[in-house]
């Protein structure tokens, strides 16, 4: 089984302080990767060199075998020029935990916009996969509203309607529901179960630990910086090896 | 006055026509009738005023001074109305240059290269410090300092140059700086509504892959336009009216002409009146425009946007209309029209 995503020794720091510090992961396709970790260990940092929208300092980022970012000559990684990085993203989807609908274009107008603009695609092509996808996250009739007036919930679903219209080959969830009433989780998180459902491969950080056990194949634990341990839910979660996950679950629990 | 006699006569009214709901509760409250606060010096204050609008209105129909026979005179004649059309002139290109070199310099602005963001800095600070009237007169006078123009490569050899005079004259010399000293308000005005606009913005469509250009143009720049506009309204009218200044060029604009004229026939108040009435129709006109297109860039910011004044006149004669056709039990369509 190929890896879609393949991180080797990526380290990152702002300043002095190093947040990711030689991060290694692979993530097989069809495959959910629940990343875990107190605030500050660079969860956010870590999903967003996926898509370079942060540099990394060192190590490689690839997804589905394609070096993300940069392009190698001899023993240098060259940094791509922005129109190659953009490129390469409309095949990672990015689903934020603050939503970032574009308020000012229609729930149908956010759908399509990457597709007709970053894949070229024909808008009249588009729009019906749009309606399809947005009929999926149970949005059907909101197709001419605009994002503000939508609950929290709806828009997160538009969100990720939107990160689906790219067809991409992996989608990274940060936080989804974190911005969320409490009664609004259960919808966005049955969207993404459903996707997990249908094959998609997922990484998503969240603090909803019922949620990992039940959707992740992988639990990824993540403490300063580094991999404190990884596995199935069921060894992650309910059999930490390392103390620090173990403090850690016993909080959130 | 009693706070209990304007109440009485609203709750009365009002129960006849709203029968009391069936209760199933039994201690259900009864229907209380909201009546909002009343300030009685509000009305001292609207009396006041309105006798000084009254005095003033007298003042303006009464008053030989002002000498309306005059006014109505020359109001439409050709060379006002030729004038007009030349101030309108200046303000659309010094309008239209100006935020097409502002937009130039506010990318300078917010470029990450320092050398860019210092010229766009020092442009900025030079020509918000000059008074426009003292700029006018340098471009109106630069055949003093530079006979003529030539045009080739930067410190290498010249194509062919043309005589400054030539190339401004005194219409040339105000376009050009009004729209310099514009540049520089637009610049800041356009670059405070990028900056506006919540960064998550730009991530998400870069996160998306859309290319550079089209975040700037269809993402960032419409909900700039939001913050932009007022600022830029204000900028507009301003330069219409600044136009004025430009009268130190001898240029037949709409003031140099009145001046004209009253400089001919001595009429000074009537003629400077010629000269408000048309500079407050045009502003009018402006900021009626301003309305709808800041409407259209408001579209999702918020859940509804509140009727047009046209819309909501609309509503009420519709209204209107209704409650009197039946009160007169018979169609009156031709009122709700
Ligand atoms: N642009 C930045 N500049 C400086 N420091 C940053 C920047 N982005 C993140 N950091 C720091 O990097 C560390 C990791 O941040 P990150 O957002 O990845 O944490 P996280 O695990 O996602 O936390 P949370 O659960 O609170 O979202 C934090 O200490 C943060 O302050
Ligand atoms: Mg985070």
């Amino acid at each position: 089984m190929t890896a879609v995503v393949d991180l080797r020794g990526v380290s990152k720091s702002f300043g002095p302080h190093r947040v990711l510090d030689g991060v290694d992961l692979e993530l097989a396709e069809g495959t959910v990767t629940v990343i875990l970790g107190p605030s500050g260990s660079g969860k956010s940092t870590l999903l967003r060199t996926i898509n370079h929208l942060e540099k990394v300092d060192r190590g490689q980022v690839r997804v589905n075998g394609t070096l993300i970012g940069y392009r190698q000559v001899g023993e240098r990684l060259h940094e791509l020029p922005e129109r190659e990085v953009l490129r390469q993203r409309s095949r990672i989807g990015f689903v934020f935990q603050s939503f970032n609908l574009f308020p000012h274009l229609t729930v149908l107008d956010n759908v399509v916009e990457a597709p007709v603009s970053s894949q070229r695609r024909r808008r009249h092509e588009v729009e019906p996969e749009a309606r399809a996808l947005l009929e999926r996250v149970g949005l059907g009739d909101k197709a001419a509203a605009y994002p503000r007036q939508l609950s929290g919930g709806q828009q997160q679903r538009v969100a990720i309607a939107r990160a689906l219209a790219l067809q991409p080959d992996v989608i990274l969830f940060d936080e989804p529901t974190s911005a969320l009433d409490p009664e609004l989780v259960g919808e966005v998180l049955a969207v993404i179960k459903e996707l997990a459902r249908e094959g998609a491969t997922l990484v998503v950080v969240t603090h909803e630990i019922g949620f990992a056990r039940e959707v992740a194949d992988t639990v990824v634990f993540l403490g300063e910086g580094r991999v404190v341990e990884q596995g199935p839910p069921g060894q992650v979660i309910d059999h930490p090896r390392h103390e620090r996950t173990r403090a850690f679950i016993d909080r959130v629990l | 006055m009693t706070t209990t006699s304007a109440v009485r006569p609203v709750a009365t009214d009002q129960q006849p026509a709203a029968a009391p709901p069936p209760t199933t509760r039994p201690d259900h409250a009864p229907a209380l009738t909201v009546v909002p606060r009343r300030n009685p010096w509000t009305w001292v204050g609207v009396a006041a005023v309105a006798v000084l609008v009254a005095m003033f209105v007298n003042g303006l129909a009464t008053n030989p001074g002002w000498d309306w026979p005059t006014f109505a005179r020359y109001f439409a004649t050709e060379t006002v109305i030729k004038a007009l059309g030349t101030t309108i002139q200046l303000t659309v290109l010094g309008t239209v240059a100006g935020f097409v070199l502002g937009v130039v310099l506010a990318a300078m602005r917010l470029s990450p290269n320092a050398f860019l963001r210092s010229v766009a800095w020092a442009y900025i600070w030079a020509f918000r410090s000059i008074p426009l009237i003292v700029q006018l007169l340098f471009w109106f006078n630069i055949a003093y300092l530079y006979q003529s123009i030539s045009f080739g490569l930067p410190f290498g050899p010249s194509f062919g140059s043309v005589a400054t005079n030539d190339l401004f004259g005194a219409l040339g010399a105000a376009v050009l700086g009004l729209a310099l000293h514009q540049a520089a308000y637009a610049a800041e005005i356009i670059r405070g509504g990028i900056l506006s606009v919540d960064e998550g913005q730009r991530e998400a469509a870069s996160a998306l892959g859309i290319p550079r250009r089209r975040q700037f143009l269809r993402i960032v720049l419409p909900q700039a336009m939001r913050s932009i506009l007022p600022n830029a309204a204000n900028e507009v009218i301003s330069l219409f009216k600044g136009t004025s200044i430009v009268s130190v060029l001898a240029i037949p604009e709409l003031f140099y002409q009145v001046q004209v004229i009253y400089g001919r026939n001595s009429r000074v108040v009537p003629l400077l009146l010629v000269a408000t009435v048309w500079y407050i129709i045009l502003t009018t006109l402006l900021s009626v425009g301003q309305y709808y297109v800041e409407r259209h860039f408001a579209r999702g910011s918020s859940r509804t946007l509140p009727p047009t004044p046209l819309q909501r006149l609309r509503t009420r004669l519709a209204a209107f209309g209704t409650s009197t056709s039946r009160a007169a039990g018979t169609t009156t369509a031709g009122v709700a029209r």
